[in-house]
């Protein structure tokens, strides 16, 4: 085989104690796409950074070598490697709106890039900034230029950092995670085009991602990462039809697969939430009196019914509305129009005190299990809260024992209940956030992305959980996702949304396998399958 | 006994922070940055000088009335009785046998000379001040010193019995260096002590009273204005900044009006024209001042409560600004989903989660409110005349700059403690918002 | 936009009003005008007659509020309110209570103030901004770690030291520059040399500290990575990136104390006996003279919400996130 265009030999990245990265090995070869692939905190990232010597000063990076076409990068003091980053390697980030500078509009931030690696006029250099925002695909590109980072969609945004990192005509393009922020339409987009200039230019890809599915799709060799350490690096064809190693293979089962809807069958039962004409619109405001002069109309008249025990998927992109919906049930957002009948009681009807406790059988989980703790709270007072506040007459010990038992079912320790938040993992607190909703006894759990923040084999984990608790208890689920995979795992019926409207309802098996509206099918298109061939 | 408005509110204030230090103990997410705290050399120090401020400060806070004048004291003059009452006529300088400016002398055999005249308390036990004043003071110190460290030493031994030996646990630097300050503040101020017996070592002021004595009184007025302002504006911007945050509206709007009034008007005029209402009123109603420390104790209570109206207004848009961020966190979303009151949700989970905003504030505020009692004094809107305050020293410092030669030790004394009060509660601060603020914690 | 700034101005008007109910409830209620005679005139021995004369000569003999005495709108404009207080939205200040035509006083001196804060301010923050620069720059060092005691130790000295101290030195030891007073035109330079100097040290701990958390917010930001991935050098980061960004909070931080750049620096200007509006108010409050510390608070509340309002529109200028609706 040719010599690598990056060899990385024994690298290891340490911050004080904390060893992140435990003495790695891998090359990549000129042209290739090369995918590490890991979950959170496995270090990915930080290899990346590392290499380019992106790290903050508290890092200690040590490595036999880091060679770019044989030369080793290690012995090049900071003020010549300073050249090498963005003409040699280039690097796009997973967030383009955090990543591109606000104050400063597109066509600078790119011009800058080729002013600094490349002595020309400045007229040839407004052309070059074109030809890089054509090469990325974005329309209208004399107009863009003169556009500040806020002024452009996320997917554009992305393009944006793409043509930076193309405008040194790189041998080496470092992808950190960059369509996790997207959504999975802009994403196959972006996907695609990364492809399509690989092919072009010729050059290398180093795509680092959680996202097997993804990454099937686009590398040619993968590394596996765990804890800091490649665990398997195998070429994409040979490593999806028979990874050898047990993380590798742990990762590939925990897979939430669309297909899973097909062993779904259909059994009656009688509604238990039925929303009818729901809206819920923002006034925008105009003018010297601050008229209202119009509504984003974040929820437009939406109509469905959940049946008892059954989980219905609310699926949709982000902007969709689908989270204002969420929380507009709750009455956490003012709704603006639509009745809403729960449990056969219209709770429009309802004084406000009878609605707080009709409420309590709606319960909610978080997306982000970090920020739905209270921090300052014992795990046993976060899950009892609700009984102390809806039935007061429940006395201490009777309470402490609820909390115990709840602990159990969501299957966590006893002890976890003299403990602080702070000392559990992500997928432990969405654990506890599904016992504080499961402590009032609820009938209907709305759950707003519940696994979006986790790990695959974490979602997997509180994915089977759910499922568990629907069986035992006979509880509904309304799932807000734009995971189809995940529909595909857990959903009886779904409903796809668009721009605050309900494009299309039904079964999860005849949505997902034949859908009629062109929006979900564009939809279905765009999520990455795992590719075994 | 007699308890002054001021003394009241400082034991309060004690109590208070006694009160809350213990709970914040047995909180595990204050222990973090308490141990924080603990380990870092500088905070430690700063620490253990403050305190022994706050010592001194506190002794000058029991007041009663003295068996003998009538007059109300308090402990601390109780203690320096001997500088009280070793008053010279005018100035002189720091341990200067003689006086500042020349006068007729008579000698007992009917001579005149115009000279400058022995002082009646400074270095008077010695016979011929140019030969021996510096051996003298020299040995003195020696001996101060020496009685110092004893007595430093006997309290350490004090302190070592109490704990016991049970708890071996190795000494880490922190804890060290405190001890060590510990240790150098007692027998520093204790050989100080003991020189002032035979000699101003600080000098005197205009009208022969020493300046150590000053100085130690206007520590307790650096300290009631640096915590009972906070005090006064606390409840004011914790109530109007969480409640703006939390409800929005109206409210918001109401609050966000006022604070805005209020900050629109310049803080110095503010104070100004309040200052200048209350002499107004006390001038006109001198019945209800029964004396000189009664009525100057108002003016000072005064001067905080109108600091702390003109100065709650930054707190209170950081904590509204704050609990804005708060109150849209999915655990609040997820306690009103879970039919929990409103109130209840203030005080359980907005409430402990803006609490660090308000720790930390209250530090930082403190040196900058010690600063400004000396230029708000320096402008007459300050402190009473008649109360011992940097400001007032300062005030004066600026006639003795002007003379010739120059009485620079009142200022120099001002100078002295002032700035080791306040660089010192300046790195506790920075201690402090390292340790609580979420965004420097992570940065170690 | 223009429609903000109308919108702007129209909530300055019951903000002023406030204000000014707030310094008449404190100038005439608290106090009646009875007392505040009592005390311009000496305590003792006051005759009910002098009260009365003094009253009348300064226009404090109306009642406060209303005038049952008059008839129509009379019974409003023949009061104290009316008198002392709407006075001042027409930015007719009267007459102190010792004789002296405020507004014109004011106009005279707000020009020797602007010459003594203007400087301080620029000078200030370019040295601010250098210190906090290179703190930033050269962070994680020794370099960095004793500028921030330097900064430490400069922040925990009162700014009487600094001025006392610099009197005492450059005026009377070294002889360098006059102690105090003021000259017109150029002249004023060698007047105002020091204080700007002093104002700029004692200044310089707490400024220069308070940039750099703003330069390091900026710096942990991921366009700043961005910029370092493009090729950039740390130095090249620092001045196009970094600086251009945290600019953004310090000028708009600025542009609001710059109307009250006119109401001078109270001690500044009282210990280099500069004529200005700070050391005019610091007499009028020694002198007591009321009615000239109530046209300077109401001054001042017009600057501040002037700065406001600047500050707003400035946002839109610098920052293009920024869009008033």
């Amino acid at each position: 085989m040719a010599e690598p265009l990056l060899q990385v030999k024994n690298l290891s990245v340490s911050f004080q104690q904390d060893t992140v990265v435990d003495a790695i090995d891998f090359d990549i070869y000129g042209g290739e796409s090369f995918a590490l692939v890991g979950e959170s905190g496995s270090g990915k990232s930080i290899t990346a950074l590392s290499v380019l010597r992106l790290l903050p000063n508290n890092a200690n990076i040590q490595a036999d070598s880091i060679a770019l076409k044989g030369q080793n990068m290690l012995t090049i003091p900071e003020i010549d490697f300073c050249r090498w980053r963005g003409r040699r390697i280039g690097l796009i980030f997973q967030d383009p709106m955090s990543s591109l500078n606000p104050v400063m509009t597109i066509g600078a931030q790119i011009a800058e890039v080729i002013r600094l690696h490349f002595t020309l006029k400045p007229a040839d250099i407004e052309q070059r900034v074109l030809e890089l925002l054509q090469q990325v695909e974005i329309p209208a590109p004399e107009r863009r230029m003169q556009e500040y980072p806020h002024q452009l969609s996320g997917g554009l945004r992305q393009r944006v950092m793409i043509a930076i990192a193309l405008a040194g005509r790189p041998e080496l393009l470092i992808a950190d995670e960059p369509t996790t922020a997207l959504d999975v339409t802009i994403q196959a987009q972006v996907l695609a085009l990364l492809k399509k200039i690989q092919q072009q230019t010729g050059m290398a890809l180093w795509l680092i991602s959680h996202d097997l599915a993804l990454v099937s799709n686009m590398a040619d060799r993968i590394a596996v990462m765990e804890k800091g350490v490649i665990v398997e690096t195998a070429p994409s064809t040979a490593f999806f039809k028979q990874p050898k190693h047990p993380y590798s293979r742990k990762l590939l089962a925990a897979l939430p697969d669309i297909r899973h809807c097909l062993g779904k069958t259909a059994t009656p039962s009688t509604p238990l939430l039925q929303v009818n004409d729901f809206k819920v619109w923002y006034p925008i405001h105009k003018g010297l009196f601050k008229r209202v002069v119009d509504h984003v109309r974040a929820v437009d008249g939406v109509s469905f019914s959940l049946h008892q025990g059954k989980t219905l998927a609310l699926v949709g992109e982000s902007g969709c509305g689908k989270t204002t919906l969420g929380k507009a049930l709750l009455n956490l957002v003012p709704a603006t129009g639509g009745r809403v009948w729960f449990d056969g009681v219209d709770l429009g009807q309802l004084s406000d005190e009878a609605l707080r406790r009709k409420r309590a059988e709606i319960q909610m989980i978080f997306q982000d299990p970090f920020a739905a703790m209270n921090p300052r709270m014992l795990i046993a007072d976060i899950i009892a809260e609700g009984l102390q506040a809806l039935r007061p007459e429940i006395s201490a010990e009777q309470r402490r024992q609820k909390v115990l038992h709840l602990l159990e079912q969501v299957e966590l320790p006893a002890s976890s209940a003299i403990r602080y938040p702070h000392e559990f993992s992500g997928g432990q607190r969405q654990r506890i956030c599904i016992a504080r909703a499961l402590a009032v006894s609820p009938k209907l759990i709305i759950c707003d992305e519940p696994t979006s923040a986790l790990d695959v084999s974490v979602q997997a984990q509180i994915l089977r959980l759910l499922q568990d608790l629907q069986q035992q208890q006979r509880l509904s689920y309304l799932f807000i996702t734009h995971d189809l995979a995940v529909v595909g795992e857990i959903a009886d019926e779904v409903a796809v949304i668009y721009q605050g409207k309900i494009v299309e309802m039904g079964a999860a098996r005849q949505v997902l396998t034949a859908p009629q509206h062109p929006y979900t099918q564009t939809l279905l298109k765009a999520v990455p399958e795992l590719k075994v061939t | 006994m007699v308890i002054l408005w001021t003394d009241g509110l400082i034991f309060t204030l004690v109590l208070a922070i006694a009160i809350s230090v213990g709970m914040m103990l047995r909180k595990p997410h204050f222990k973090r940055p308490l141990a924080k705290i603990t380990q870092s050399k500088t905070s430690m120090v700063s620490l253990v000088i403050l305190l022994c401020f706050a010592g001194v400060g506190l002794l000058d806070s029991v007041h009663y009335k003295d068996s003998r004048t009538g007059e109300i004291i308090s402990l601390l003059d109780h203690v320096a009785k001997p500088l009280t009452e070793q008053t010279e006529r005018t100035y002189s300088a720091p341990f200067s046998a003689y006086l500042y400016s020349k006068e007729m002398i008579i000698h007992d055999d009917g001579r005149e000379k115009w000279d400058y005249p022995r002082l009646k308390y400074g270095a008077a036990h010695l016979d011929n001040p140019a030969q021996q004043k510096w051996p003298d003071i020299l040995s003195k110190a020696a001996i101060g010193l020496g009685k110092g460290v004893l007595l430093a030493l006997l309290l350490y031994l004090v302190f070592w019995m109490i704990r016991g030996r049970k708890s071996a646990e190795p000494y880490r630097p922190a804890s060290k260096a405190a001890l060590l300050t510990l240790f150098a503040i007692i027998s520093l101020f204790y050989m100080l002590a003991y020189l002032s017996h035979w000699y101003h070592v600080l000098g005197t002021d205009k009208v022969g009273e020493d300046v150590f004595y000053q100085t130690l009184k206007s520590i307790r007025t650096g300290l009631v204005i640096g915590t009972l302002t906070t005090l006064m504006m606390l409840p004011l911007a914790i109530g109007f900044g969480i409640m703006a945050g939390f409800f929005r509206g109206w409210v918001d709007d109401v609050i966000q009006f006022i604070y805005t009034t209020l900050n629109s008007i310049p803080g110095v005029l503010l104070i100004a024209a309040s200052i200048l209402m209350v002499q107004v009123y006390m001038a006109n109603h001198p019945e209800q001042f029964a004396s000189v420390l009664i009525r100057a104790d108002m003016r000072l209570l005064f001067l905080c409560l109108i600091l702390g109206v003109t100065s709650w207004t930054g707190l209170c848009r950081m904590l509204r600004a704050e609990t804005l961020k708060v109150r849209e966190m999915e655990f609040v979303q997820a306690a009103e989903s879970l039919g929990v009151t409103r109130p209840t949700i203030l005080i359980r989970h907005i409430l402990p989660n803006v609490m660090h905003i308000v720790l930390i504030s209250v530090v930082l505020d403190f040196s900058s409110l010690v600063l400004a009692e000396a230029v708000l004094s320096y402008i007459n809107i300050g402190v009473d005349p008649t109360t011992y305050s940097w400001g007032n020293m300062i005030n004066g410092a600026r006639l003795e700059m002007a003379r010739d030669p120059v009485v620079w030790w009142p200022l120099s004394a001002a100078f002295l403690f002032m700035f080791t009060l306040v660089l010192a509660a300046n790195l506790f601060a920075d201690t402090v918002r390292n340790a609580f603020d979420p965004r420097r914690a992570e940065h170690g | 936009m223009i429609q903000y700034i109308i919108r702007r101005v129209a909530y300055a008007i019951p903000l002023l009003l406030a204000v000014n109910i707030l310094t008449f409830i404190l100038f005439f209620v608290v106090n009646s005008p009875d007392d505040m005679a009592r005390m311009q005139l000496g305590q003792k021995h006051v005759t009910e007659q002098a009260i009365n004369n003094w009253k009348h000569q300064h226009g404090y003999d109306l009642p406060l509020l209303w005038n049952a005495e008059k008839s129509g709108l009379e019974k409003l404009r023949q009061t104290i309110f009316y008198q002392k207080s709407i006075g001042l939205f027409l930015f007719d200040f009267g007459i102190s209570d010792s004789g002296r035509n405020i507004g014109h006083d004011i106009s005279e001196r707000m020009w020797p103030s602007l010459a003594l804060a203007l400087p301080s301010l620029i000078v200030g923050l370019l040295v601010n901004i250098t210190v906090a620069l290179m703190m930033v720059l050269f962070r994680n060092s020794y370099l960095e770690f004793g500028t921030i005691v330097l900064c430490v130790i400069l922040m925990s000295i009162s700014s009487l030291f600094y001025i006392i101290g610099g009197q005492f030195v450059f005026g009377k030891l070294l002889k360098l520059v006059p102690i105090s007073g003021y000259d017109s035109g150029l002249s004023a330079i060698k007047f105002l040399l020091l204080p700007i100097i002093i104002s700029v040290i004692s200044g310089l701990g707490s400024g220069a500290r308070w940039y750099r958390t703003l330069f390091l917010e900026e710096v942990e930001k991921d366009y700043v990575r961005t910029a370092r991935a493009k090729g950039l050098s740390e130095v090249q980061v620092l001045f196009r990136h970094v600086l251009r960004n945290a600019m953004i909070p310090i000028l708009t931080g600025v542009v609001v104390v710059l109307p009250l750049l006119f109401m001078g620096s109270l001690i500044m200007e009282s210990f280099f006996s500069i004529p200005g509006l700070g050391s005019y108010t610091i007499d009028a409050i020694n002198r007591q003279d009321f009615a000239i510390v109530r046209s300077m608070v109401f001054l001042g509340s017009v600057l501040y919400i002037l700065g406001l309002l600047m500050t707003d529109i400035s946002y839109t200028l610098v920052d293009p996130r920024v869009r008033l609706s």
